[in-house]
Parts: structure tokens; C-alpha cells; sequence
């Protein structure tokens, strides 16, 4: 078996003296799409700030590409290909949108570039190019913090409930895109509330509640039933 | 017509630099959240320094220029982003302004003890001196040219930079969300550094510019800042075109205020009121209106505030405390030498004045930076009342001034944070301006504030006074934990806790506000009635209240120990000054570097001190230990039992090494306490008894010495002390502010409780 590209071992962390992950594991192959779900309060999107760097853990290991780098910081991290959309919009509201775009090329791609790749996938971006993108209606700011996954090319991919707040139609498509970023091979770890509309373009499926992995299998496995339990709490 | 194009011409010209003063406070303040108060002495230092290399040194002016400019004033920047400002990321506002009332104390410190006012330096000269060019048949100098030219070209330049280029690009998403800079790959820590760079090089544009306009004196200089707050808070603190505009409109008023003012009919004085302070007062007074006209803040964009963990103090050792209090001081004050006595009496008076900051800023939470103004207040109350020292002349001035400062927050009752905290030095400005300086009030320079008449007791001693302050400070502290234990207490502390939910409660935030405001102008109203001395003006100087807030925020604003501990720090730095004449100096930014490290990382060794301090501020027994420790060196030096030198150095290693120290060997395991107060004080044994004035022949290898004593010996004992279980430390933030509440979370919280607005 080869070496997973993502991998969380016994990973704790906390707000404060609050424990919220209390010993987590996960393991992401290469070219995988893991969805992480689980109950409001689960503890997912600090798991993805734990990977993303953004939340040191109190203890265990965030081992990226076999290399251990816990404690790094989500900037070096994003730099060396880790894209992370946070949970809300990923997006600088008070910046307009070709600003946004232009505070992707940390990622070590030229604006040009990032700019078409962006506008040929979103044609209604590039009629907005010079709106401050926080105007935007909630679709096309999810789009722009998308846009920034398609176009710097990454290797490791984290979404935190990009369906939040948005219709079903705008949902499906947004999915789209990323079955198409996971068909390039890119590693990805998407984070839903709610299983449908995710486990469709799932390798794996990881449950997670009160801060501990509950489940975690093939997602094709993974019945109604189990989810409906983890959800009430039994 | 003519004179009103010259007087325009001027008045924009001074416009121009407040505008590049402000622009660069807004930098800052967008970028990192720090409105920073010591910007005006970034200026200040960054045109002394101009002076040193051009006049003095003699360097070409473009060189002098260029070193001063874009080497001196971003490597400023850059320090004092990495090392002080970097830490105080999730800190309150208040610990924050400190932090920069710090920065601003150790710079004016600097500045007096690198350049003292009385070597001359007339030298500063305008660029190209002497040379005008007509406009419209108005004579206008190089200077001034130069001075818009720069204007203008600070705004196009930071218009270019913010938009155009991908640094500024960052500096602004910094703002929106720092996280979301992080996940793109931008560094929020170099985007940081570079914006205080940048803000030190235009701080430092605008102090060369001005010098050449006024002199070169350190307080104009600094004090510019207060003009560029108006026009920065004209702007909103983000809105660069409104503050250039803001600067613009100040800098008019200030030249037609100066046309009109020379005429015939304009009056001396408004009903027998002088106003030669009005000019200097404009922009304090447009400030004062800014802050006032401000769009009120939504209040439910609240945040979380962590609860300050300050117990509420028992009254059994508060009451077990004042009287050891006074105890301590009744003893010693006969051995004490009469200057000696005159200088505890002073920390005694700014122990009060600390005190008036307890339920204000402490409990409440709201920020001033005025205490000492309402001290000035009561000195001046305490002398005109009739009377001539009755107690009833003293229960009279208190309440006028409680009063004065109930109906000075009452415009002010709506601000919070920073802008509450600059409208009360606004305040403070205005009424050293116009009313320290009337005839009415210190005529003279001078007024003598009657001296207490206590039956059977003769006070009008320095020692008589001094124990007076002592019980003074003692009933004022009895008076604030009753207030902490009271209904209204907890009210207080709900109003900094959670203005929002204390509303919804039912709780009228205004009234709560009001009687803190009232409660703290009254109790610094106390330490200046009590003088009973002459008293000048000076005493109760704006920049005067900075150190004291400063030292309290450092002793733990939250408690009455805190302000004792911040009174007495600050006293005895003058009575270091005066014991050891060498080291006055070092005396001047000593309070300024002791508040600097509040922001250090907490590891760094100032800020533990300052965090074992606060938590020492809670133990009545420890606090005394090492109050007693520190008069005892006092004594062995007032006896001439041993040097200065040795005073000096036993004194800074009791402050820095043993009184740190305490609460950790007190939680140490038994062996583990013996082994560490044998160790310390073996340190203090050689401290004091070392003959450091001939053992020692230069004061740079004694001080030296005095860091290794500390390194080895404090350090030392709190390595063996360490592995005791430690005592829950509140962090450097004494208010205990966190995180910001996002709004899809105060949306839910809202919903849960039933309470959608
Ligand atoms: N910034 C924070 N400070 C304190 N507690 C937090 C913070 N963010 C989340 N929590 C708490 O951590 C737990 C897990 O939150 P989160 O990871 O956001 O869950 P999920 O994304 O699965 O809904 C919740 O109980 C939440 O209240
Ligand atoms: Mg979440």
C-alpha cells in the first residue's frame, strides 16, 4: 500500500482549556476523496484547521506527504500546496474579486494566468471583476473561493461545507467542479453536515462526532442507518 | 482677500502634515488593529535623529535624509512590530493602548536623555532656508512647497501601494481575515512589519517636515499626534481620502483661528476667561466633536470576553491589609529622611490617582487616560472652596469633581475602547489648555491646596502627610471592594464582560457608565485635595496620567493591589532618580520599558514578571513580605549601612528576581521551597553586601553584574521552584478579551436564547 498523502495520527487539540478533538485519526491516499461528516458541534472544522495549520494540536501528529508537520504554519503550508476553503466564504469580502484572485498567486502562480483559468470556468467572475467581491450574491463569492482551488493546482484540497447557506441547484454545480479538481488526482477532504450531497463523489467516508471518529469506511458502505444514528447521538 | 490666500496657503501646508502623520496612524491601526498613541514621538525621535546627523554630524542633507527616513525609521518599524506589537494579537484594547502609552513613555524618556533640552539646538533649518517662490503674487517658501509636494506624494504612493501591488493587496485582506491571508500563502507577520515600517517612515517625514516649520522641542512634536488623531478619526480610522481631507479642514481652522485672532476686535477673553489656549485647543476640541459624530457601533457585534479572574476580594484580608497598610507606613516614616518621605508621599498620591482607575478601567472596563486631569481638578476645587482645609471642603470637592466627571462622559457615553480612551485624553488636553492655564485656577503656576485639618493630629508634616495619603489610599481601597462586592460592582463588571447581554438584561448602561466615570473622577479628585502643598499645573499634565495608567495596566488594573503596586512603581522610580543620580536616565524610560513587555511573548521574561506580579496582587501576606523586603534595602541605605550602588542593585534584584519569585516557591513542594528561598537569598545576601563602588569600577560592568545576579539567581530559583503545580496565570490581557464572536455564532446564540433582534 502507498503512503497516504494526508494523515492525521491522534491528533487532540483544544480551544483554550477546552478539548474539542479528543484523539483523532485519518488517513488520505493520494488522489482520495474523503468526506469528513458528522453532526453540527462534531469537531470537523477544527480538524481541518488542525490540517490546514491555522490550530497547532496539544498533541499527536499531522503528517503531510509522509513528513512530519505539525506545528508548521498554514502559510508555509499553503504555499507548499495544501488549498483550504474555510467553512463561511473563503473570500476577502472588502476586496474585489481580481484582488482576491491576486492574493492567490502566493501559491507561486502568475495572476494572468490564475485570472484565466478562473474566467473560462466562471464566466459571471469576469463580468465582476472590479465588484468588491462581499456583494457578490453567495453562489458567485463560494465560485471565487473555488476558483482559487481550480487555478493553483493543488495537492491537497480541504472543503469545509461549501453547500452551507446555498440552493441545491448552485450546490450540484459547485460538486461538479470538484469531482473535476478530484479527477485530476488532487487529494481532497470535503466537509458536509449532511451525507447526500457529498458521499456521491466519495472514496472514503469518515463520521465523526464529539470530537472522535465514529465511523469511517468505503463511502459506498456507509448506509442511512449509521449516519442517522450518529446524528441522534446514540 | 490676499492675507485669506496666504493664511489658506498656511493652513493647508500645516494640513499637509497632519495628513501624512494620520496617514500613517491609520496604516497601522487597519492593519493591526493598534491605534498607536506613541506615533507622534516616532516622529518626534525620527527628527531629532534628523538634527543629530545633519546638523551636528554634519552629513549632506540628502544623506542625513535617506539614513534617517528609509534605514532608521523602518528598522524602528520593524522592531517594534516584531518585539513589542506582535504579542498583543487577542489582547484587550486596553492592554493594547498601554501597550503604546509604553512605547510613547520610553521614546519621550529617550529623547530627553539623549538630547536634554538645555544644549541648543537652533540649527534645525527649513530645506533650502530662505528661498520663496510667488504665486499669485503670495510668497511661499521651499519649505512649504516641499512640505505639499510630500503630501501629495504619500497619498499617491499609498494609493498605488494599497491597490496596485500585491503587499498592499495583503495589508488590506489582512484586515478583512487574517486566517484566510494565511490559507492563501500570505504572511500576516510580514505584512504586519512591513505596514509599522511603513507607518514609522511617514511618522518620521512628517517630524522633519514640522521641525523645519516649529522648533525642534520634544513635546509640539510629539502632541502633533493629537492633531492627526482628529483627522485620522475624520476618516473613520480606515478612510485614507476623509483623514487627508480631515488634515486639511484641521490645518485651515488652525491658520484663519491665527488670522482672525490678530485682529483688534477679537477678544482676550470670554466672560473674564482668558483663551490664549484656544489655538492650540482646535484640533483637540474638532477631535472631541469626531469622536462624538461618530455612527454609533452596533453593540451586538460584541465579543467574547474571558472573565478577569481577579476573585472578589473577602473583606477580611482587605480590612487585614489596609491597616497593615498603614501600619508598615506609620512605622517606617520616622526613620525616613525628609526627602525621602516627600518622595513615598508622591507614589502614596499616584497610588490614589492608580486607584480611581480600579472601578473605571478595572471593573468596567472603559479606558481613560485623564485621571490625573480630575486630580488637578480636585486641587483646584480643595483651594478655591472656602473652608481652608475643613473636612466638609474635601467631601465638597470630591463630589464637584464626581460630578465633572459624570457630566464629561456623558457626550462621551456611547464610545468605547479607543475612542472612548482618546476622547478622555482629548479632555484631558482641553482642560490643561483652558482651564490649568486661567487666572481663576493656577494663576500663578503656582496654588497651595490647605492641608487636611484633622483634629488632634498635627498633618502639616511631611510625615503627618504622608500617613495621612496611607490611610487615604486605605479607606478609598476599602471604598472600591465594597463597591467590587456591591450590586452596582457586579453591574460594572457586566458592563465589561458583555455590554450586549447586560442590556438585554435590563441593565441601564448608561447610568452604570456615569457612576463609574463619577466614582473614579471622585476618587482621583481625593489625591489631589489631599496635596496640601503647593501645587503646579505640570503635576497634572496629560502626558503626566500616561505612566500611571501604564504601571497600573502592568500592576493589574482589576485589583487595589494592582494599584498600590503601579503607584508605588511609579513613585519609586523618582526615588531611584533622586538616590542614584547616575542612573536618572535610565529612571526616565524605565516605567516606558517595563509596559513595552506587557505585549512580549508571555514566555519573555518582563511579562512573567509582570504576570507574577498580578497574580502576587491577589496575596495580601506576599505583597507585604515583599513591600517590607524593598523598605528594608531603603532603610540599610538611608542608615548609610551600605552604598547607593548596593541599594541600587539589592533593589532592582528584590523588584526583578526575589518578589517575582514568591508565588512560585509558595506553591513549591517543601524541599523544593527551602532549596529556592536559600538560593534567592543567598542572591540578595550579595547584592547588598558586595562593596559594588570600589569592588566595581565602571557603572556598565556594574549593571552587567546586577543582569548576571538576576539571570543566575532569579532564574535559578524559579528553575527549582518550576515543577510546582502552577497557579492558573491570567494572561497579559488584564481585561481577559479573546476572540471575536463571528456572527453566524452570535446569530445562534441569539436564537437559543430566544432573543432575535
Ligand atoms: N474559536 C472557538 N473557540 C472556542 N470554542 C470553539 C471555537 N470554534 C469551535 N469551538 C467549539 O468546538 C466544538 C467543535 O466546533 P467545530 O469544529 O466548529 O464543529 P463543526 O464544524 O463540526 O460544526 C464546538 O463545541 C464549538 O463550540
Ligand atoms: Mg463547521
Amino acid at each position: 500500500m502507498t503512503q497516504p498523502i494526508l494523515e492525521l495520527r491522534n491528533v487532540r487539540a483544544s480551544y483554550g482549556s477546552i478539548e474539542v478533538l479528543h484523539g483523532v485519526n485519518l488517513s488520505v491516499g493520494r488522489g482520495e476523496v474523503v468526506a469528513l461528516l458528522g453532526p453540527n458541534g462534531a469537531g470537523k472544522s477544527t480538524m481541518i484547521k488542525v490540517v490546514s495549520g491555522l490550530l497547532r494540536p496539544t498533541s499527536g501528529q499531522l503528517m503531510i506527504g509522509g513528513r512530519d508537520v505539525t506545528g508548521a504554519a498554514a502559510n508555509a503550508l499553503a504555499r507548499a500546496g495544501l488549498c483550504t476553503i474555510p467553512e463561511g466564504r473563503g473570500i476577502f469580502p472588502n476586496l474585489t474579486v481580481r484582488e482576491n484572485l491576486l492574493m492567490a498567486t502566493y501559491s507561486g502562480h502568475k495572476l494572468s494566468d490564475i485570472e484565466e483559468s478562473t474566467y473560462s470556468r466562471f464566466p459571471r467572475l469576469s463580468e465582476r471583476r472590479t465588484q468588491l467581491a462581499g456583494t457578490m450574491s453567495g453562489g458567485e463569492q463560494q465560485m471565487l473561493s473555488l476558483a482559487r482551488a481550480l487555478a493553483t493546482d493543488p495537492v491537497i484540497l480541504l472543503l469545509d461545507e461549501l453547500s452551507m447557506g446555498l440552493a441545491p441547484l448552485i450546490v450540484a454545480e459547485l460538486y461538479q467542479q470538484v469531482a473535476a479538481i478530484a479527477a485530476e488526482g488532487v487529494s481532497v477532504v470535503v466537509v458536509e453536515q449532511f451525507a447526500r450531497t457529498v458521499l456521491g463523489v466519495a472514496d472514503q467516508a469518515v463520521l465523526l462526532a464529539h470530537g472522535k471518529v465514529q465511523v469511517a469506511g468505503k463511502a459506498s458502505e456507509i448506509g442511512e442507518d449509521v449516519l442517522a444514528g450518529a446524528y441522534l447521538g446514540s | 482677500m490676499q492675507e485669506l490666500l496666504t493664511f489658506t496657503i498656511i493652513g493647508l501646508s500645516t494640513g499637509a502634515i497632519y495628513a501624512v502623520v494620520a496617514s500613517g496612524l491609520v496604516v497601522t491601526y487597519t492593519t493591526s488593529g493598534i491605534f498607536n498613541l506613541a506615533h507622534g514621538a516616532t516622529g518626534m525621535l525620527a527628527a531629532f535623529t534628523y538634527w543629530q546627523l545633519r546638523f551636528d554630524w554634519d552629513l549632506p542633507a540628502p544623506l542625513a535624509l535617506f539614513i534617517t527616513l528609509f534605514v532608521l525609521c523602518p528598522i524602528f518599524g520593524l522592531v517594534t512590530e516584531r518585539f513589542v506589537m506582535r504579542g498583543l494579537q487577542g489582547t484587550s484594547e486596553v492592554v493594547k493602548l498601554s501597550v503604546t502609552v509604553a512605547l510613547f513613555a520610553f521614546m519621550i524618556g529617550l529623547a530627553n536623555w539623549i538630547w536634554p533640552s538645555d544644549s541648543s539646538r537652533e540649527a534645525f533649518l527649513k530645506f533650502y532656508e530662505g528661498n520663496k517662490v510667488s504665486i499669485f503674487g503670495i510668497n511661499i517658501s521651499w519649505h512649504k512647497l516641499i512640505t505639499f509636494g510630500c503630501a501629495i506624494l504619500v497619498a499617491i504612493v499609498l494609493r498605488l501601494l494599497l491597490y496596485r501591488t500585491r503587499m498592499g493587496v495583503a495589508m488590506r485582506a489582512v484586515v478583512d481575515d487574517r486566517a484566510l491571508t494565511e490559507l492563501n500563502g500570505g504572511r500576516p507577520d510580514r505584512v504586519a512589519m512591513f505596514a509599522w515600517a511603513l507607518s514609522a517612515m511617514l511618522a518620521g517625514l512628517a517630524g522633519v517636515l514640522l521641525a523645519g516649520e516649529q522648533q525642534l522641542n520634544i513635546e509640539p512634536l510629539v502632541l502633533l499626534v493629537i492633531n492627526a488623531y482628529a483627522a485620522a478619526i475624520i476618516g473613520r480610522l480606515k478612510n485614507l481620502p476623509m483623514t487627508f481631507a480631515g488634515a486639511a479642514v484641521l490645518g485651515l481652522l488652525d491658520a484663519y483661528y491665527l488670522q482672525f485672532s490678530d485682529n483688534s476686535w477679537f477678544p482676550q477673553s470670554i466672560m473674564g476667561f482668558g483663551i490664549s489656549g484656544m489655538r492650540a485647543s482646535i484640533p483637540t476640541i474638532v477631535l472631541f466633536i469626531a469622536l462624538i459624530a461618530r455612527p454609533q457601533t452596533r453593540l451586538r457585534a460584541g465579543i467574547v470576553r474571558i472573565r478577569e479572574h481577579n476573585k472578589v476580594p473577602a473583606w477580611s484580608t482587605s480590612i487585614m491589609g489596609a491597616v497593615a497598610l498603614i501600619a508598615i507606613v506609620v512605622a517606617i516614616s520616622g526613620m525616613l529622611t525628609r526627602s525621602n518621605t516627600l518622595l513615598l508621599l508622591n507614589g502614596f498620591t499616584f497610588a490614589i490617582v492608580a486607584l480611581s482607575l480600579v472601578p473605571l478601567t478595572g471593573y468596567a472596563g472603559q479606558m481613560s487616560l485623564a485621571p490625573l486631569t480630575f486630580a488637578g481638578l480636585g486641587a483646584i476645587a480643595m483651594s478655591k472652596l472656602p473652608g481652608d482645609g475643613n473636612f466638609f471642603t474635601l467631601i465638597v470637592a470630591i463630589v464637584i469633581v464626581a460630578l465633572v466627571g459624570a457630566l464629561v462622559a456623558l457626550p462621551a457615553i456611547r464610545l468605547s475602547g479607543i475612542y472612548l480612551a482618546l476622547s478622555t485624553a482629548a479632555f484631558a488636553v482641553l482642560v490643561t489648555k483652558l482651564v490649568f492655564n486661567q487666572k481663576q485656577t493656577f494663576m500663578s503656576g503656582n496654588i497651595s491646596v490647605p492641608v487636611l485639618d484633622v483634629p488632634f493630629f498635627e498633618i502639616n508634616t511631611p510625615r503627618g502627610r504622608l500617613i495621612l495619603a496611607s490611610i487615604a489610599f486605605s479607606v478609598l481601597g476599602l471604598g472600591v471592594v465594597a463597591i467590587r462586592r456591591s450590586r452596582l460592582g457586579r453591574r460594572l463588571i457586566a458592563l465589561k464582560d458583555s455590554p450586549a447581554a447586560a442590556a438585554t438584561l435590563g441593565m441601564s448602561l448608561t447610568r452604570t457608565k456615569l457612576a463609574a466615570f463619577a466614582i473614579s473622577a471622585g476618587i482621583a479628585a481625593c489625591a489631589g485635595a489631599l496635596a496640601g502643598d503647593k501645587v503646579s499645573p505640570q503635576q497634572y499634565d496629560f502626558t503626566q496620567s500616561l505612566p500611571i495608567v501604564l504601571l497600573t495596566v502592568v500592576g493589574g488594573v482589576g485589583t487595589v493591589g494592582g494599584a498600590l503596586f503601579g503607584g508605588l512603581m511609579l513613585g519609586g522610580n523618582s526615588v531611584l532618580a533622586s538616590v542614584v543620580p547616575t542612573l536618572k536616565n535610565v529612571t526616565k524610560i524605565l516605567p516606558g520599558t517595563i509596559g513595552v513587555t506587557l505585549g512580549r511573548n508571555p514566555s519573555g521574561a518582563a511579562s512573567q514578571i509582570a504576570d507574577a506580579y498580578r497574580s502576587l496582587a491577589n496575596r495580601w501576606n506576599l505583597l507585604a513580605f515583599a513591600a517590607a523586603g524593598g523598605i528594608v534595602i531603603w532603610i540599610l541605605d538611608a542608615k548609610y549601612v551600605i552604598s547607593h550602588w548596593a541599594f541600587f542593585i539589592g533593589g532592582v534584584f528584590w523588584i526583578l528576581a526575589v518578589t517575582p519569585n514568591l508565588v512560585g516557591i509558595m506553591q513549591a513542594p517543601r524541599n523544593r521551597q527551602i532549596i529556592a528561598s536559600v538560593y534567592l537569598a543567598i542572591g540578595v545576601i550579595i547584592a547588598i553586601s558586595v562593596d559594588w563602588d570600589n569592588a566595581v569600577d565602571s557603572t556598565g560592568k556594574r549593571l552587567i553584574a546586577l543582569v548576571l545576579l538576576i539571570a543566575l539567581f532569579g532564574v535559578g530559583a524559579q528553575r527549582v521552584a518550576e515543577n510546582a503545580p502552577r497557579i492558573h496565570r491570567s494572561s497579559p490581557d488584564v481585561i481577559g478579551l479573546t476572540t471575536d464572536f463571528t456572527d453566524e455564532e452570535l446569530d445562534r446564540a441569539e436564537r437559543e436564547l430566544g432573543v432575535v433582534l
